[in-house]
């Protein structure tokens, strides 16, 4: 882990710098810190993935330590640690999807790209991650990439959307 | 035919923007509500309605209102708990997509109850796509004057706050929500002292469900009364459901709370029946976190009557015999679902969702899905079995926060009531690790 002054090279386009000042300017006075977990995505929507010199960036931004991002960033899931591919595919690995037949869709989505979770393809288009029920179980198997949920998938389904990924 | 109290509107084009929500009635509560009664009448139409928390807890909605400390000159606070992670719970994701406004209306109704000035809405990160409805539907109500300075003239002020989540199911936890909020790591706050007196940023605070909250505008309409004519008991008022796993129709239904659980299954207006060619073997009532039930008892109580779909119906026997409605996550097994696969699914998230801040729990979860892991894969124990329980037993009770008791219930249900099972996959081991290998008592395999 960088600490703050090793690498200043990550700022927020200047869209990105107003949307943060908006972000920050919800909270009451003093109390701006809750601003971190919409920074942390806000940053991770420009760099792709949560760097340590993106971190230092936002402790400056919100006047905190660098630790105490790097301690919530570092709890929640949704923060990439580690750089990412172009397309993360998050899968719903838990109980009801399951039932749906997850299992033997994902094995089919790991064998078709290659990769199992947690890698990435050599190419850098995608990058495979597991995830804790995404909340559409009535629809499972699902998996979600960006903002995109993807719903009842079967082995042909996973196929298409790799290639319309992929293009 | 159920009343529809969250869902009537819920299919109509356009519903999800401002003008087509107003065009059904909508907003008329808030109206009501800030020009013609005082916070305290709201708070005892609530009381009134018998409306308990749909987040899973089931604690009267209106009693956790009237604990809220009400000092001068501090804020108060409502929080919208809209982290829906349980597996086979999705009701929440449901209603905030396709109609937000009714979020929005109830949480003005709310917080002018509770007299907070600033109110959020903390929705799990991986909705990301609501939280732009909600915000479009945030800035459509602020636009009309149903938000911001001075609503309708009243000279009352609210601020709504949409904040994402980072990925935590232990944010549902109330007191993790809002040390999430505060921008910190989502370990559960010791209690007391409870929100209602130190809550958010140390100021009274109240968190409800998105379900709970977006009655309120009805019950403002027709009062305490008319909500709870509808139901059966101390469960009044309607409940969304959401329908998963093997049932022709999975899906979210608003129903009477009262409803036979077999009717629930089987009726063409809900779940279908199970799927072709297949029998029903278990049921979870309430999300992953309540104890799985088999098809007999699922269906009816341990004195023969047909078991409802109401809080105190379901819990009917306590674990022995019932589970809990809990939030509504309706997961339906056939006799091709291998119970011991299942209770280590469910083990592998409570171990990967603790946030590790109790022993018991944090050691504890992890135990429990190693061990499962080694039975579901043939190289269980005898001791084995007894083992989980006792793992389950220590648990239980023995943490901070719920997550514990939700990690160790289905563990110790599904042993309770499929114990052959589990001694079947550690006596059978090459037989059980088959692909789709499933367990059906004199069958055996298939």
């Amino acid at each position: 882990m960088t600490t703050e002054t090793t690498n200043p090279a990550v700022t927020f386009t200047p869209e990105r710098v107003a949307k943060a000042q908006e972000i920050i300017a919800r909270y009451p006075e003093g109390k701006q810190k809750s601003a971190l977990l919409p920074l942390l995505h806000l940053l991770q929507e420009q760099e792709g993935w949560t760097s340590p010199e993106g971190m230092d960036y936002v402790a400056r931004m919100l006047n905190i330590q660098p630790i105490e991002v790097y301690e919530v960033a570092s709890f929640y899931t949704m923060y990439h640690l580690n750089p990412v591919g172009k397309h993360v595919i998050e899968y719903c690995r838990t109980g009801p999807c399951c039932l749906m037949g997850g299992e033997e869709v994902y094995a089919h989505l790991k064998q078709r790209l290659g990769i199992d979770t947690g890698q990435t393809t050599v190419d850098g288009q995608f990058t495979l991650k597991e995830v804790e029920c995404l909340a559409a179980c009535g629809m499972g198997p699902v998996f979600q990439v960006r903002e995109k949920y993807y719903m009842n998938l079967t082995n042909e389904r996973v196929d298409e959307i790799i290639d319309e990924l992929s293009k | 035919m159920a009343t529809k109290i969250l869902t009537e509107h819920i299919n109509v084009p356009g519903i999800e923007t401002f003008d087509v929500y107003r065009k059904q009635g909508g907003y008329t509560a808030v109206e009501k509500a800030i020009k013609t009664m005082t916070p305290e009448a709201i708070v005892e139409e609530v009381k009134k309605a018998g409306v308990r928390g749909r987040g899973g807890a089931g604690f009267p909605m209106g009693m956790k209102w009237s604990f809220l400390a009400k000092p001068e000159g501090i804020p108060r606070y409502l929080v919208c708990n809209a982290d829906e992670s349980e597996p086979g719970t999705f009701k929440d994701h449901y209603l905030m997509k396709n109609i937000p406004h009714l979020l929005i209306e109830g949480m003005i109704i709310s917080s002018f109850a509770l007299g907070a000035n600033k109110s959020f809405i903390y929705v799990r990160g991986e909705l990301m796509y609501v939280i732009h409805i909600l915000e479009k539907a945030i800035a459509e109500a602020k636009a009309k004057g149903f938000l911001g300075k001075n609503i309708l003239g009243s000279g009352y002020d609210l601020e709504l706050v949409v904040q994402p989540g980072g990925g935590a199911y232990i944010c549902g936890e109330e007191t993790a929500l809002l040390e999430s909020l505060e921008g910190k790591r989502g370990n559960p706050r010791n209690k007391p002292p409870f929100p209602a007196v130190k809550g958010l940023y140390q100021s009274p605070t109240v968190v409800n469900n998105v379900e709970s909250i977006a009655t309120t505008s009805w019950i403002v309409n027709h009062g305490g009364d008319a909500y709870a004519a509808i139901g059966i008991g101390r469960s009044t008022g309607t409940k969304l459901i959401s329908a998963s796993g093997h049932i022709n129709k999975p899906g979210v239904y608003e129903i009477d709370l009262g409803v036979p659980v077999e009717d629930f299954i089987y009726a063409d207006e809900w779940c279908g029946g199970i799927r072709p060619g297949h029998k029903f073997k278990a049921l979870v009532a309430g999300g992953s976190s309540v104890p799985i039930l088999p098809a007999n008892l699922a269906l009816t109580l341990a004195n023969g009557e047909k078991r409802l779909m109401s809080y105190e119906s379901l819990s009917d026997g306590g674990f022995a015999t019932g589970t809990m409605l809990g939030s509504g996550g309706f997961i339906v097994f056939d006799e091709t679902s291998c119970i011991v696969r299942n209770t280590w699914n469910f083990s592998r998230f409570y171990h990967h969702e603790s946030c590790g801040q109790c022993s018991p729990c944090r050691e504890g979860t992890g135990w429990m899905e190693k061990v499962l892991h080694r039975i579901e894969y043939g190289h269980g124990h005898q001791q084995d079995i007894d083992l989980l329980v006792d793992v389950a037993k220590k648990i239980e009770g023995n943490t901070i926060c719920p997550l514990g008791d939700a990690a160790a219930w289905p563990v110790a249900s599904a042993i309770r009531h499929f114990r052959e099972e589990f001694q079947w996959h550690i006596d059978h081991p090459t037989e059980a690790t088959q692909p789709g290998a499933v367990y059906r008592g004199e069958m055996a395999l298939v």
